[in-house]
C-alpha cells in the first residue's frame, strides 16, 4: 500500500514540499518581522546614538567630531573609531546635576504610577464587573480622549488649574475656598497631567485582565465566609496582578522621559531628565553629552525590567 | 487577485507621484521664518508677481531652526534666525554667501543696522536684516501702579531691586527662559560689561538673580504674551515685538488690561533676526529673489506694521504706519539708541557656563 502511494503519488510529493517550504517560511517571517522591526528602528538607532556620545562637540555640521564614514577608505574609518572616548560619561558624573535630574524624574514617575493605579484601578473593576452590553461603550469612553490632541488636552488642564481658572473658580463660588489655590507651575499640576494623560494606558491592561477572572472564585470565597474587602486582596488583586505590572510598566517609562506635561504645567523649579537632555542639546549643542544622557536613561530603564522579567519568568517555572 | 490590483495600483499611484515630482519644474522657495511674523499677504503678491510658489513654514525657538540646519539636508531656502545663532552657523558653515548683484534693494538699507549686524556676519556677506528689536519690560500699567505707586517704569532697577520686585511676586513675574537674553542684562545693571564672559562677572550676575529669583514666577519664553493679554502677571523681562501682541491683544480683548513696554535707561539688548540662504538650498536663486523682494521698501514696512517690529530698512520708513515709526519703544530716539548694546555669540566653552548658571538660576540646582 505505502509502496504504491510512493510510486503512484511523485506528483503530490511535489505539491507538498513547497507547501511545507512555504509554511516553514512564513513561520520565520513571523518571527523575522518583529525582529528586523527592532533592529532596524531600536538597534541601529541606539548605536547612531551611542556613537555620537562617544566623539566630541565641534563647531560643524553634524556638530561633532570625528564624522565616522568611509570617505577616506577603511583606514580613515578606523581612524575615526580611534577618536572615540568615553569622556562624557565620566562629564556627568562630576556634576551632581545630572544626577538629581534622574532620580527627581524616577521619583515623580514612581509617585505619578501610584496614583494612576489608585485611580485607574477602580475605574477598570467597574468596567469588568459592568453588564456586557455596555463594555464596549465603556471601553469606548476610555480611549475616546486619544482622539484629540494631546497637546491640547494637557493645554486645557492650563485653562483648568490657574488661579484665575475653571476649578477655582467653582470652589469660591461654592465657598469652599476663600483664596484662589496654586495648582499651576507646582509639582501637584505634572502629577495632574500625568495621571490625567497616562490613565488609559493603565485602565486597558488592567481591564483585560479583571475582565478574564472567574467571579465564581470570589462567591465561592464569600461562601466560606471570607468578608468582601479579604476576598479582594486574596484574589482579585492576585489574579489581576499581571495588568497591574503592565499598566505600570506603561505608564511609568514614558513618564521618567516626559517633557511636555512639566514644561507646561510644571513650575520652572522642575528639574526633570526630559529637560536636561534637552538643555543639553539645544542650549549648549552638545550633541555627544545629550547623547550620554539619554543612553544612560535607557539603561536606568531597561536593565531593572530585564531583571524583573528574568525573575517573573523564573517565579513561572517554578510555580509549575 | 484583489491583492495583485490593490499592489498595481499602488505602484502605479506611486510611480504618479514620481514622474510628477520630476516634472515640476514650477519655481518653488521654501521659507523658514518666525511664528507670527509675516503679513501673510506679502507672500501672495510675492507668488503673484514673479510666478514663484512660497512653501511657508514657522518656527519659535533659534535653537529647534539651528538644530534642523546643523543636521544638513533641512530642504529650507531661506531661514531666518536671530544674529547670535547666525554667527556660529556661519563658522559652522551652514550658509551660502549672498550674491549680491542678485540684490539690487539692498542700497535700502539702514547703515545704523547694518554696522551692528557686521558685528556678527562680517561685511554682512551672508545675511540681510528682516526686523530688529530690544530686550526690555513689559508690564501691566494698572497692576504695577497699585504695587509700587507709580505707572512709569524705565529702570532694570523695578526687576534686579529685591525689595521692589517683591512687591511685584504676587501679581506675578514672568522672565525669558532665555540666558543670552537676561544674564547680559544683569550684567549691565551691575555696571559690568554686557558682553562678558569672565566666571567671575557671570557668578556676579548669578548672584544678583539669585536674589530675585523667589520672587519670580515662570521662565519661559512665550507664555508671556497671553500672561500679559490676560492680565495674569504684572511684569514680564520680553521681546518687545511680543510685548506690542500682548498690548494689542489686550486692546481687542477689552478688559481693561492696558500694557507699557519699557527699554530701561541703563540700556537693553539689541537683537536682529536675519535673512540667509542655507548652502545646501535646492532654489537658492529663487531664495534670492526672495530675499530681493523682501527689501522693496513698500513690503517690508506693511511687514512692520503688521508684526510691530522694526526693520532695518531705511527707505522703507515713510510708508511706515506714524505712530508706530514715532513711538520710540519701537524706534528708540538717538540717546537710546546709543545705550543699546548688542552681545557676541558665546563660545562653546562659555556656552556651557552660562547654561549650567542659568539651570542654577532656574532649578536653584
Amino acid at each position: 500500500m505505502t509502496d504504491i502511494a510512493a510510486t503512484a503519488a511523485p506528483s503530490t510529493e511535489t505539491a507538498t514540499l513547497p507547501a511545507k517550504l512555504a509554511t516553514g517560511f512564513v513561520n520565520r517571517l513571523v518571527i523575522i518581522v518583529p525582529y528586523l522591526w527592532l533592529l532596524f528602528f531600536f538597534l541601529v538607532p541606539f548605536i547612531i546614538v551611542f556613537k555620537i556620545s562617544l566623539s566630541q562637540t565641534a563647531i560643524s555640521m553634524p556638530p561633532y567630531t570625528p564624522v565616522i564614514g568611509f570617505k577616506d577608505g577603511v583606514s580613515g574609518f578606523f581612524a575615526g573609531v580611534r577618536e572615540l572616548n568615553f569622556d562624557n560619561y565620566t562629564w556627568l558624573t562630576q556634576d551632581a546635576l545630572y544626577f538629581n535630574a534622574y532620580v527627581t524624574s524616577l521619583v515623580i514617575a514612581g509617585i505619578s504610577t501610584i496614583l494612576t493605579l489608585i485611580v485607574g484601578y477602580p475605574i477598570a473593576y467597574g468596567m469588568a464587573r459592568a453588564p456586557a452590553t455596555i463594555r464596549p461603550t465603556l471601553l469606548m469612553l476610555v480611549i475616546l480622549p486619544f482622539w484629540t490632541s494631546f497637546l491640547i488636552r494637557v493645554y486645557a488642564w492650563i485653562g483648568i488649574l490657574k488661579p484665575e481658572g475653571l476649578l477655582n473658580q467653582v470652589l469660591l463660588a461654592t465657598g469652599l475656598i476663600s483664596q484662589p489655590l496654586v495648582i499651576l507651575n507646582t509639582y501637584t499640576a505634572i502629577f495632574i497631567g500625568i495621571v490625567y494623560s497616562y490613565l488609559p494606558f493603565m485602565v486597558l491592561p488592567l481591564y483585560s485582565s479583571l475582565e478574564k477572572m472567574d467571579y465564581s472564585l470570589i462567591e465561592a470565597a464569600q461562601d466560606l465566609g471570607c468578608p468582601p474587602a479579604g476576598a479582594f486582596w486574596k484574589i482579585t488583586f492576585p489574579l489581576s496582578l499581571p495588568g497591574v505590572v503592565a499598566g505600570c510598566l506603561l505608564v511609568f517609562i514614558p513618564a521618567v522621559g516626559e517633557f511636555v506635561i512639566p514644561d507646561l504645567l510644571g513650575g520652572s523649579q522642575t528639574l526633570m531628565i526630559g529637560k536636561t537632555l534637552w538643555n543639553e542639546f539645544f542650549s549648549n549643542r552638545d550633541w555627544p553629552v545629550s547623547s550620554a544622557v539619554a543612553v544612560i536613561l535607557l539603561l536606568v530603564l531597561t536593565i531593572p525590567i530585564m531583571f524583573f522579567q528574568q525573575a517573573q519568568a523564573k517565579a513561572q517555572e517554578q510555580s509549575k | 487577485m484583489i491583492r495583485k490590483a490593490l499592489w498595481l495600483s499602488a505602484t502605479s499611484a506611486f510611480l504618479t507621484l514620481f514622474t510628477l515630482s520630476g516634472h515640476a519644474e514650477d519655481r518653488v522657495v521654501n521659507v523658514y521664518n518666525w511664528s507670527d511674523y509675516i503679513d501673510s499677504s506679502i507672500i501672495d503678491d510675492f507668488t503673484k508677481k514673479t510666478g514663484i510658489k512660497v512653501v511657508y513654514d514657522t518656527f519659535d525657538s533659534n535653537e529647534i531652526l539651528e538644530t534642523k540646519l546643523l543636521a544638513g539636508g533641512s530642504g529650507y531656502d531661506v531661514v531666518v534666525p536671530s544674529a547670535n545663532f547666525l554667527a556660529r552657523q556661519i563658522q559652522a558653515g551652514v550658509f551660502q554667501k549672498l550674491d549680491k548683484s542678485k540684490l539690487p534693494n539692498i542700497s535700502n538699507m539702514w547703515d545704523v543696522i547694518s554696522e551692528r549686524t557686521a558685528k556678527y556676519d562680517p561685511g554682512n556677506e551672508y545675511s540681510v536684516n528682516y526686523m530688529w528689536g530690544t530686550v526690555g519690560l513689559g508690564y501691566n500699567v494698572k497692576k504695577v501702579q497699585a504695587a509700587l505707586g507709580t505707572d512709569k517704569i524705565d529702570s532694570w532697577d523695578v526687576f534686579f531691586n529685591p525689595e521692589s520686585l517683591a512687591k511685584l511676586k504676587d501679581c506675578g513675574v514672568y522672565v525669558l527662559d532665555s540666558p543670552a537674553d537676561i544674564i547680559p542684562a544683569a550684567l549691565k545693571y551691575l555696571g559690568l560689561d554686557p558682553n562678558s564672559t569672565s566666571p567671575d562677572d557671570i557668578s556676579k550676575a548669578q548672584e544678583a538673580l539669585l536674589k530675585v529669583r523667589p520672587y519670580i514666577r515662570k521662565f519661559h519664553s512665550s507664555e508671556y504674551i497671553n500672561a500679559l493679554a490676560n492680565g495674569d502677571i504684572c511684569l514680564a523681562i520680553g521681546w518687545s515685538g511680543d510685548v506690542f501682541q500682548a498690548r494689542n491683544r489686550a486692546e481687542e480683548a477689552k478688559q481693561g488690561v492696558e500694557i507699557g513696554y519699557s527699554v530701561p535707561k541703563e540700556g537693553a539688548q539689541m537683537w536682529f533676526d536675519q535673512m540667509a540662504i542655507p548652502a545646501d538650498a535646492p532654489h537658492a536663486a529663487d531664495a534670492l529673489e526672495f530675499i530681493n523682494y523682501m527689501m522693496t521698501p513698500e513690503v517690508i514696512a506693511k511687514s512692520s506694521n503688521y508684526v510691530l517690529y522694526a526693520n532695518g530698512n531705511k527707505a522703507s520708513q515713510q510708508f511706515i504706519d506714524k505712530a508706530i515709526l514715532e513711538d520710540p519703544s519701537v524706534y528708540p530716539d538717538e540717546e537710546t539708541t546709543k545705550k543699546l548694546y548688542t552681545v557676541a555669540p558665546y563660545d562653546p566653552k562659555t556656552q556651557r557656563v552660562i547654561t549650567r548658571t542659568w539651570t542654577k538660576i532656574v532649578t536653584g540646582q
